[in-house]
């Protein structure tokens, strides 16, 4: 008989779970699972594969030292992985220090990221949107994202008013959850 | 249901962690109490997660993952979970902690009962074999009190009508070297000197088996003169001696026997 394996969210909470009992290979497995989303996200920010590849040490790092970090309140653990990796890349291009607890980011996301096929439509989905948005509302978007740029100095690259750089950020977003249906 | 207005946009730039600290400190604030622009953080965090899709493609070395498993595994673990499992166990071996040293207390009354209870039979047993010992003892003390007391009544018995015979008897335990000579009717020996008890062997000289002199009435009793144990006594002798003794028997010889 063949063993079912769980898969997508179960299969991530049985792997934190692992995680919490010291379990190294399921450290492993969610390392396989999502080292690639970690780490294309802190390269795209830093630019630089060593330093990406510190992200992804001190983001994986992090989870298994503190895996009650997550838990299934928190959203889909690609999505809390991506977003912290994200915020810690850019904590290192800005050199500061973590502006954000990771304990404290709560996500709420609508598709499963949790199954690479999932991810898969989703990364193709998210690329349609960002090719279909104007290229002054792109390019206000992925500096406040990518370079974690405030909206004063978007502006002050750009030379659009204040407002027109926070609202066009803010509906870029918006932009990119309405494509998934919410 | 709609956020605040006037906190959207700084809800994707807070989002962003991008939001200046003056504004950033009146959102907070006001995220504090209302679920809805709570709520709505989540989902902006959410968007960038999609957003962070875009960049997906690129994989890290495999350096990167033998990195991580080696950090890991030299890692003590030091998680909130395993901290508090800990804390529990703690206080599970606290509550059971007079469980078990009930239970210690309870095996090790129970050795000590049964020691106590070996050790009690041990006691008894050494007890009887005391008062057997001390019964025999008592028997052997009194058999010795009557043979060697000056007071003793010795009654040499013989044939009616005859003068009385210096007598000797001697029992003789090779095995443990042990001499009892008894005799009776012995003339006083002359000044200086003394009788002496000579154990012939079977083969080689006589052998010195203790010096003495017979009462008033002529008897004496010997117990246990030195003697080697083994010895196979051919015969008993006696002589008379200097009072010092003598290596050797003098002649001529006063009393002798051979064994029955």
């Amino acid at each position: 008989m063949r063993v079912l394996e769980p898969k997508g969210a179960a299969a991530d909470l049985a792997s934190i779970s692992a995680i919490r009992s010291g379990d190294e290979s399921a450290m492993a497995q969610l390392y396989d699972r999502y080292s690639s989303i970690v780490y294309s996200v802190a390269l795209r920010v830093l630019g630089d594969t060593a330093a990406a590849e510190d992200i992804l040490q001190e983001v994986f790092l992090h989870l298994w030292r503190n895996p009650n970090l997550f838990d299934s309140s928190r959203g889909n653990l690609a999505a809390w992985l991506a977003v912290i990796s994200r915020n810690r890349s850019i904590d290192t291009l800005r050199k500061r220090k973590p502006e954000t607890d990771a304990a404290e980011v709560l996500i709420s996301v609508e598709p499963d990221l949790a199954g690479e096929a999932e991810r898969a439509r989703a990364m193709e989905k998210v690329r349609g949107v960002l090719s279909q948005m104007p290229p002054s509302q792109r390019a206000s978007l992925e500096m406040a994202y990518f370079q974690g740029l405030t909206h004063t100095e978007i502006a002050s690259r750009t030379g659009e008013p204040l407002g027109t750089v926070k609202t066009r950020i803010r509906t870029g977003l918006l932009a990119l959850r309405k494509a998934f249906g919410t | 249901m709609s956020v605040h207005e006037q906190f959207g946009d700084d809800l994707a730039l807070h989002a962003l962690g991008t939001l200046p600290g003056e504004d950033r400190g009146a959102l907070e604030k006001h995220l504090e109490t209302c679920a809805t622009c709570r709520r709505e953080l989540e989902e902006l965090r959410g968007d960038m997660a999609l957003l962070a899709l875009s960049t997906a493609g690129s994989k890290p070395p495999q350096r990167a993952r033998e990195r991580l498993l080696a950090a890991i595994a030299d890692e003590p673990r030091a998680g909130n979970f395993p901290a508090l499992t800990a804390g529990l166990e703690g206080v599970r071996r606290w509550v059971l902690l007079p469980w078990f040293a009930a239970a210690v207390l309870a095996v090790a009354a129970f050795f000590l009962w049964h020691q106590a209870d070996r050790l009690s039979l041990q006691v008894a047993d050494l007890q009887r074999k005391a008062v057997k010992q001390q019964g025999e003892l008592e028997r052997a003390r009194e058999i010795v009190q009557t043979l060697t007391a000056t007071d003793a009544m010795r009654v040499t018995l013989v044939a009616a009508n005859t003068t009385p015979q210096p007598q000797g008897k001697a029992i003789y335990a090779r095995d443990r070297g042990s001499l009892i000579f008894m005799a009776s009717n012995l003339p006083a020996p002359p000044p200086q000197k003394a009788y002496e008890l000579w154990l012939v062997p079977m083969n080689g000289a006589p052998i010195p088996a203790g010096m003495f002199r017979p009462d008033a009435r002529g008897s004496v009793t010997l117990i246990n003169p030195p003697l080697p144990a083994g010895l196979q006594a051919k015969a008993f002798a006696i002589t008379v001696e200097p009072e010092a003794g003598s290596a050797a028997p003098t002649m001529p010889i006063i009393m002798t026997g051979a064994g029955e």
